[in-house]
């Protein structure tokens, strides 16, 4: 028997004071296999252990909420006995050391979060962030990243239809790779995973178990170092074959009573589901592992324990029912095995081959995993920046600079590689505010959107928390949607650190107030912490998965314009905001100033009179504000229409004229709306209390503002070149 | 018209073309599984989009040699009415229900577009509420939808007005520009000698309603129920 020396407690990432509690809670030495199953149990990444406390404080309440954080995915209520199940989850880690195959299971593995609740997965969507186009690796992270997802969803078939995707330096030894699943239950056929009715049987199904993955927990809780490329064994390899029999065989036996609770095997595989399963339901369960359908010989109880083997689920079910459970299994062609039964003792026994080779408490373990209080500092205020001493350059030529800059370019490119038209659902594909599918057989729609603006957030944690949260109300607002709930994803360094530990906690308080006010409270979500690569941290990014709803779906509206001579209108108040701006990054070459203040009062109001336009059908064509500025978003309205209509822009006097165009003050939209319409919709504005102006006409092929025009045309080869042209080599 | 769809592990846009399908035909298709040797009296087979069995070994290869293809194949030679969308249009060519293969799209990857179709000939069943030369806009979502043939096998395609499909721009012109993977002559479907059986990569059951984007796809389900009905 290995001998447990400080060497493999440190290995196996566990602080002394950690192992000290794990000897008190065992009252004596743990065996190896014992010590990696507290090892991944007690994982930042399965534990949450330094943002617990903050988590805490995020609302997570609201009529529509059916289940908030805790479970494998949130679930809200969307009317007609229908429930929308959904949450967003990252692989950075192992997304970095090998793109294809990590971006392929974080699709994988959000999908089985979704399905394990009984709920069809219905759209996926991604939020990406790589390093420097320059940066010699970028190319082909995004090239792996890309096309792992695609090869994962395509295959399952179920739509990607939206997300977002960055590049900045502070990535470039640590992308990130957000996965979100959204997913259609009925909302009186929820499953969970508390294990219930002592001596059930509880049933392994899906994929066998290899020795792949041991250890991916631990690994995505912990920096990265020259060695990092040495990890690459620890990432897991998908089969989208085998969940897409997954999905159609779980959700063929949920469609009878056989199943008590159902638990996917995600990080830290067997391990976790089943001290899950049994922590909710107050429980025991006794294991017979040699019974696991494996794919290797000779695996070790400590191998089995510790795979993320990708494709596998755990459940209890019914007895009497085990050959009902078998049958449609065999049917998909799955692995099927009863590997053990529910106890009453509280424990988790573990045999192999004859022998105990674990017996552990399970509630000290998975619930009196360590909490940090981690000591914290509040970053620094900067200042703002004062438009009119910042550079002036013509506004059409800035213009056409950033839309081809990596940060604004299109993404058809990215999008053009996923399938996000099957399931004949897909009513808004991707490239607009947010995506809108049907709800299968029925006039409702779900709008979906991800956001974060991590110069914002690094500029100021707490307003970019709040910022990311109202931009994910906006895009819902735009088309036309009541935004509902939302899924985080929270992405940082190495909270050990207090700055970074700062940016956690300033970012989470801004969160939560803005989901306070908007009414849009956290349902589910994810913490990656470590995003670090010899001493470097990313730019804090806790990105937002944002869902709303729409009563009917042919009444969304979409960001191209649709005709001449239509007025075009901008709602919400601007100041020229230039501090942490686009503008101010790519034109001007500097990152710094305070990034612009969210007024969530107002950003609410707007967001109600633009979704009442777009039911009353008085939008035409409607875009939120953000990166870029006004000038961006109204030329992104041109070239995404069909006919590439013009606007001749009429720009007040009172700012300066850069500040106009590509100020990013919050809370704003642009509609286009038929001069028939414009009285009533500027009553509403009144009503609603939110500044509304008329500041162009559409019209012609060129956008104009400030006595210069440029073709839309132009821009659209701008706009579209700048992707395929980086990923052919032939641009940096 | 009675329909059936053809169901394999790793089918995805079975339940779509279903859907589209019964728009056109009042009623929900039969749905197959691929064990299921024994059918019924048929008029149209449909064999759908997806990645059948994992399209491991090679697209549709598995599934060309399952036992519900050899009665498909039986009942295609008695004259029952088959179309194959996409990865059934893989299997398809692999059955040798239709002739040529589909290759890896020359950029290598996947896409997932609408483009534009003329329609070659309008005398079939899958078409006859088409007009020859007409231009109608499906989208295609493959990595393999490169179809290659032999020069004689090409020839004789071409010759006999087997050729179902061509990739072209908005107005019917068809060039190297409008191919969106590599297909010899822009071919984006084809017939048997017999014009009964069609195999396309692009998927008509994605454009079949105004809400989703258009209708052109829902013509064709229109054509096929009229004919068969």
């Amino acid at each position: 028997m290995t001998a447990i020396t400080p060497d493999i407690i440190a290995q196996h990432g566990l602080k002394p004071d950690e192992y000290a509690k794990v000897l008190e809670i065992l009252g004596r030495e743990p065996n190896l296999t014992e010590l990696g199953i507290f090892s991944v149990m007690w994982s930042e990444h399965c534990s949450y252990k330094s943002s617990k406390k903050w988590l805490k404080t995020l609302p997570t309440k609201a009529p529509w909420v059916i289940r908030g954080p805790g479970e494998n995915a949130g679930v809200i209520d969307i009317g007609d006995n229908q429930a929308i199940i959904f949450k967003m989850e990252s692989h950075n880690h192992p997304s970095f050391i090998e793109p294809y195959q990590g971006a392929a299971t974080g699709v994988g593995g959000i999908l089985r979060d979704v399905f394990t609740m009984g709920a069809r997965p219905i759209a996926n969507l991604n939020a990406l962030r790589f390093g420097d186009p320059a940066h010699p690796k970028t190319r082909h992270l995004v090239a792996g990243v890309v096309s792992g997802i695609g090869g994962y969803g395509n295959c399952v078939g179920v739509p990607t239809v939206g997300g977002e995707v960055n590049f900045h330096p502070s990535y470039n030894g640590n992308i990130l790779v957000n996965a979100m699943t959204v997913g259609l239950a009925d909302k009186d056929r929820i499953f969970y995973s508390a294990a219930a009715g002592i001596g059930n049987p509880v049933v392994y199904v899906g994929s066998k178990t290899g020795r792949d993955g041991i250890h991916g927990a631990t690994m995505a809780s912990a920096e990265f170092d020259e060695k990092s490329e040495e990890k690459r064994p620890t990432v897991q390899v998908g089969d989208p074959f085998t969940e897409k029999l997954l999905i159609e065989a779980c959700l063929e036996l949920m469609a009878t009573d056989a199943i008590v609770a159902i638990q996917d095997m995600g990080a830290a595989g067997l391990t976790s589901s089943s001290f899950e399963m049994a922590s909710k339901g107050g429980l025991g369960i006794e294991m017979n592992l040699d019974l696991v359908p494996m794919r290797e010989e000779g695996m070790s109880a400590y191998e089995i324990m510790l795979s993320e083997s990708q494709e596998r689920m755990l459940m209890v079910i019914k007895p009497g029912r085990e050959d009902l459970a078998r049958a449609v299994f065999e049917k998909w062609e799955l692995d099927f095995a009863i590997v053990g039964h529910l106890t009453d003792n509280g424990r988790m026994v573990l045999s192999r081959h004859g022998e105990i080779v674990a017996d552990l408490p399970i509630d000290p373990l998975a619930l009196a995993s360590p909490e940090y209080d981690r000591p914290w500092v509040a970053p620094a205020k900067r200042q703002p920046v004062d438009a009119r001493e910042i550079e002036t350059v013509c506004p059409v030529e800035a213009l056409k600079t950033l839309l081809g800059t990596p940060d604004l370019a299109s993404r058809r490119w990215i999008w053009e590689q996923y399938d996000h038209m099957v399931m004949g659902d897909t009513v808004q594909r991707p490239g607009g505010d947010a995506a809108v599918v049907r709800v299968h057989a029925t006039g409702k729609g779900i709008a979906i959107t991800t956001d974060v603006t991590p110069r914002y957030v690094a500029a100021d944690p707490y307003e970019g928390g709040r910022q990311a949260v109202a931009e994910a109300y906006r895009n819902l607002s735009a088309v036309g949607a009541l935004p509902l709930a939302v899924t985080d994803n929270l992405n940082f360094g190495n909270p050990e650190k207090p700055e970074i530990m700062g940016q956690i906690v300033e970012a989470i308080r801004g969160m939560g107030q803005a989901c306070r006010e908007l009414d849009f409270p956290v349902v589910s979500g994810n913490v990656s912490l470590y995003n670090e690569t010899q001493g470097e941290a990313i730019l804090p990014t806790p990105a937002i998965g944002g869902v709303g709803l729409l009563n009917d779906v042919s009444h969304s509206a979409t960001i191209d314009l649709k005709g001449s001579g239509n007025a075009i209108v901008l709602i919400g108040e601007t100041k020229g905001w230039l501090g942490a701006s686009l503008y101010l990054r790519e034109i001007c070459g500097r990152e710094e100033g305070s990034p612009p203040p969210v007024a969530l009062h107002r950003e609410r109001r707007a967001g109600e009179l633009v979704r009442q336009l777009i039911g009353d059908g008085l939008v035409q064509a409607s875009h939120d504000i953000s990166d870029g500025g006004l000038l961006v978003a109204v030329a992104e309205m041109a070239m995404a229409s069909k006919d590439k209509i013009g606007v001749a822009l009429d720009a007040p006097t009172t700012l300066p004229l850069h500040a106009w165009c590509f100020g990013e003050d919050q809370g704003r939209y642009i509609l286009e709306v038929r001069d028939d319409d414009l009285p009533t919709v500027l009553e509403e504005a009144v009503e609603h209390d939110t500044a509304v102006r008329v500041i162009g006409h559409t019209g012609g092929r060129v956008i104009s503002v400030g006595g210069r025009a440029i073709a839309v045309e132009d821009l659209v080869k701008v706009h579209e070149g700048w992707l395929p042209a980086f990923m052919a080599g032939t641009k940096e | 018209m009675k329909a059936a769809i053809i169901v394999f592990p790793g089918s995805n846009c079975d339940r779509d073309v279903a859907v589209a399908l019964e728009a056109s035909l009042g009623h929900r298709p039969l749905m197959v599984w691929h064990r299921d040797t024994d059918l019924p009296d048929l008029d149209l087979i449909v064999v759908p989009g997806g990645f059948s069995y994992g399209d491991y070994l090679r697209c549709g290869a598995m599934a060309a040699h399952s036992p519900v293809l050899r009665e498909v194949k039986a009942r295609a030679e008695k004259g029952t009415r088959v179309l194959g969308i996409c990865n059934g249009f893989q299997i398809l060519t692999e059955a040798g229900l239709l002739p040529g293969v589909l290759m890896r799209n020359r950029d290598l990857r996947f896409i997932c577009r609408d483009v534009h179709l003329r329609v070659e000939t309008d005398a079939t069943d899958f078409t006859r509420q088409y007009q020859a030369g007409q231009v109608v806009r499906f989208p295609i979502a493959h990595a393999e939808g490169n179809f290659f043939a032999d020069a004689e096998t090409v020839k004789a395609i071409e010759g006999n007005g087997q050729v179902a499909f061509r990739y072209c721009d908005a107005d019917g012109a068809v060039t190297e520009a409008t191919n969106p993977n590599g297909s010899l002559g822009n071919i984006a479907g084809i017939y048997n000698p017999g014009r009964t059986v069609l195999g396309l990569m692009p998927h008509p059951e994605r454009l079949a309603e105004d809400l989703l984007g258009g209708s052109d796809g829902k013509t064709m389900f229109d054509s096929l129920v009229e004919a068969l009905s």
